[in-house]
């Protein structure tokens, strides 16, 4: 039964009912834009066409997207790339000039101002790139905004909100200003204030851009921590493929207007769609990408927890290594034990290896990317291991590898600074990486990092 | 030959003329009612200020430079300056001033707020209204006196119109200036909640553009009491009239004591609405 579970997530996910859909939108700027919507040759003409006949510009070009219920849909972009717009569509912040967005399976491109209304107090929730939050009030009247826009009483609002508040950790902050919080905090009350009304769809515009890269990356895994909590159905736009890859269910790479690749991060990293996605793809750090799971190795020999000390240590002397992992039943890791800590062990007449793990032990998730397992080697003379939820050994992590991706990841940067100059030119790039990439070793400078 | 031709005259100074004409004879009953609002706001005010003993007044004032400036010489100052007009003998005449100030303000700010929010909601009427702005501004004050006359007649009336016309524009615009000023990203926010155009102008934009009005405020009340000298010429009781008459009669030390009392009036109602204006970018939430 637990297998089967397990197994079929994927199918599960694919039968969940649709929450949003977007269907052929259009959104085109300027005068008349009707005009290129309903004549059939200016709708496949190209951008700078329909600019020069028209004089309008086409901010998005026949869009179509579902995203499910409890989904976690990321749209990714550079910037003018639309995304920004579509979020806005979905809850007609900007008014899509063809096309519909159903919620629920109702068409809102029709609503009146009302019936609008009451869907954004009662259905969505927003997140802005630029928080917006009220400069005059404080968090905690910004984080019962929703509330107080919906008629809800003040007394009950501030319960509702200061629930929120402490969600995102920040108690104690309710009376103060946003503007004496730092740019992280202040988010978390956007944050706070978006799922105040209890929505079913979060809608979040580029929400932690604005943020430097370690605050970006400890907000990432707790709105990660509040969509396994609360499992809203999630809309996130991004420009950033490492945050899009980390945090999506699925994602739809956005360029143009148009929207060129739908598919799980796996699906656009293994198989990008065409050039654009390929070179998107290539950016990113691998640091941040690759994860443990696909870093891991075998080790060349694995204790059990019934064996003796005495054959542990002929074991590892065998293979010729002065550590093991150590497992008990059903494969559930236990800790490491070394040749040192096996031979006090024999000394002290011991006879069961629990009694000589080494209580310095790192353990990650599979899922986890390398960037993580740096302060983890750092503190650890060993290899990580890699365990699944159920605590059981997977494989493990040698510090040389970690160390190895994070080189190739500097090299990259170097490349990319010579490189900036001709970034229009995604292949010239590619053939470039490839040949500076040949030119060094990384390998010879890992062996030597892996000792210091 | 040299000369600009003669054939080329435009009759705006007959068009106005019968236009000002046309509405006296016609639409005098209006000017009835606006003139009995005009005279009910002075005369509420003329009475209160000077029903009050003048240490009220000078306590009153006191208080409120304490209150606004938070410095220990504001009230020793201002106050003071209230008693020198007192000691020049000017004391009603100068409350019948800041009566006929605080009216033309009151209803500036009525008519000016709400034209504001109206200007910074449509292009189009802002774009309107700027040009006529300017020109209100810029025409020389006295060009309002002769309408005022023939719509009013002699007395406080046009003097309150008068001074209305002159002294309405700041407010408009700065209030127009101060929402246009409120971040987009704000009112986005406020959108995607479901907040009405009614919650947003209340709850968001007044608000955060009341530092911007009260500066249109502060600059409506100090273009009023700058009226008050010119409006007197109508026959507006006070400080103003004062000085008109010194001037008649040249009499150089009694202009100069009048002249001193509304530089001293001025300085006072200025530092005062100024400090709460600065005071409101500063304002804590209340809980």
């Amino acid at each position: 039964m637990a297998e089967e579970e397990q197994g079929s997530t994927q199918i599960l996910d694919a039968d969940r009912e649709v929450c949003v859909e977007v269907r052929n939108l259009w959104k085109v700027f300027g005068p008349n834009p009707r005009q290129v919507v309903e004549d059939p040759e200016l709708r496949n003409a190209s951008k700078d066409r329909i600019l020069q006949d028209t004089g309008c510009v086409v901010g998005l070009r026949d869009v179509s997207f579902e995203v499910r219920r409890g989904e976690f849909f990321v749209l990714m972009g550079l910037s003018g790339s639309g995304k920004s717009t579509l979020i806005r569509c979905v809850i007609r912040l900007a008014e899509p000039t063809a096309g519909s967005v159903l919620i629920n399976g109702d068409d809102i491109v029709p609503y009146d101002d009302d019936k609008l209304g009451e869907l954004r107090r009662s259905t969505t929730g927003m997140v802005f790139q630029h928080f917006g939050l009220l400069p005059h009030r404080s968090v905690l009247d910004n984080v019962a905004y929703g509330l107080k826009v919906r008629g809800v009483p003040e007394a009950e609002r501030y319960e509702r909100a200061q629930v929120y508040i402490e969600k995102v950790g920040l108690k104690g902050w309710e009376h103060h200003l946003p503007a004496a919080l730092s740019g992280g905090m202040q988010q978390r009350v956007g944050i706070a204030r978006a799922l105040t009304g209890d929505p079913e769809i979060l809608l979040l515009d580029e929400p932690f851009s604005g943020l430097d890269p370690l605050i970006r990356r400890q907000m990432q895994d707790e709105l990660m921590d509040l969509q396994a909590e609360l499992q809203k159905t999630l809309l996130f736009v991004t420009h950033d493929l490492t945050e899009a890859l980390k945090v999506a269910d699925r994602m739809a790479i956005m360029r143009d207007g148009e929207i060129i690749q739908i598919g799980s991060p796996e699906e656009v990293i293994t198989n990008p769609s065409d050039s654009y996605v390929r070179q998107f793809v290539q950016d990113a750090s691998p640091t941040k990408v690759l994860t443990a799971r696909s870093v891991m190795e075998q080790p060349p020999v694995l204790l059990y927890s019934w064996q003796g000390p005495k054959a542990a240590l002929q074991i590892l002397r065998d293979a010729n290594v002065d550590s093991a992992f150590v497992v008990a039943r059903k494969g559930r890791l236990l800790g490491m034990v070394t040749v040192e800590g096996l031979v006090r062990l024999i000394r002290r007449r011991g006879t069961r290896l629990r009694d000589a793990l080494d209580p310095d032990l790192a353990t990650c998730s599979a899922d986890a990317v390398v960037e993580d397992l740096v302060p983890m080697v750092a503190a650890s003379r060993y290899p990580v291991a890699v365990v699944d939820e159920d605590e059981r050994f997977l494989g493990e992590v040698y510090v040389s590898t970690i160390i190895a991706t994070m080189i190739r990841e500097q090299e990259e940067e170097e490349e990319e600074e010579e490189e900036k100059a001709s970034v229009e030119q995604a292949e010239v790039v590619d053939e470039d990486t490839g040949v500076t990439r040949e030119d060094s070793s990384p390998t010879g400078d890992s062996g030597e990092g892996a000792k210091s | 030959m040299m000369d600009f031709p003669g054939f080329l005259k435009l009759p705006l100074a007959g068009w106005i003329d019968s236009a000002v004409s046309w509405i006296v004879v016609n639409l005098g009953a209006i000017l009835d009612v606006i003139g009995d609002v005009l005279l009910g706001v002075l005369v509420a005010f003329e009475r209160a200020l000077l029903w009050l003993p003048w240490f009220v007044v000078l306590i009153g004032v006191a208080v409120l430079a304490w209150f606004a400036i938070r410095k220990w010489w504001a009230p020793v100052l201002l106050g003071g300056f209230l008693v020198i007009i007192g000691s020049f003998g000017y004391w009603d005449l100068a409350m019948m001033t800041l009566a006929l100030i605080f009216a033309a303000v009151v209803i500036s700010l009525l008519i000016g707020i709400p034209t504001g929010i109206a200007m910074a909601r449509s292009d189009t009427f802002a774009g309107v209204l700027r040009p006529i702005l300017d020109g209100m501004q810029t025409m020389p004050s006295f060009v309002y006196l002769i309408p005022a006359l023939m719509f009013f007649g002699l007395g406080k009336v046009p003097a309150v119109f008068a001074t209305v016309i002159y002294a309405v524009p700041p407010v408009i615009r700065l209030t127009n200036v101060g929402i246009r000023g409120v971040s987009q990203s704000v009112i986005e926010a406020a959108k995607a909640f479901g907040a009405t155009s009614r919650q947003i102008l209340w709850e968001v934009q007044l608000p955060l553009a009341f530092p911007s009005i009260m500066v249109g405020i502060n600059q409506t009340t100090m273009m009023a009491l700058a009226m008050v000298v010119i409006a007197s010429m109508i026959g507006a009781r006070g400080l103003g009239m004062e000085v008109l008459l010194a001037i008649n009669r040249i009499e150089v030390g009694r202009g100069f004591e009048a002249g001193l009392s509304i530089v001293m009036l001025a300085i006072l109602i200025d530092r005062i609405t100024h400090a709460l204006a600065a005071r409101q970018q500063h304002t804590k939430p209340s809980h």
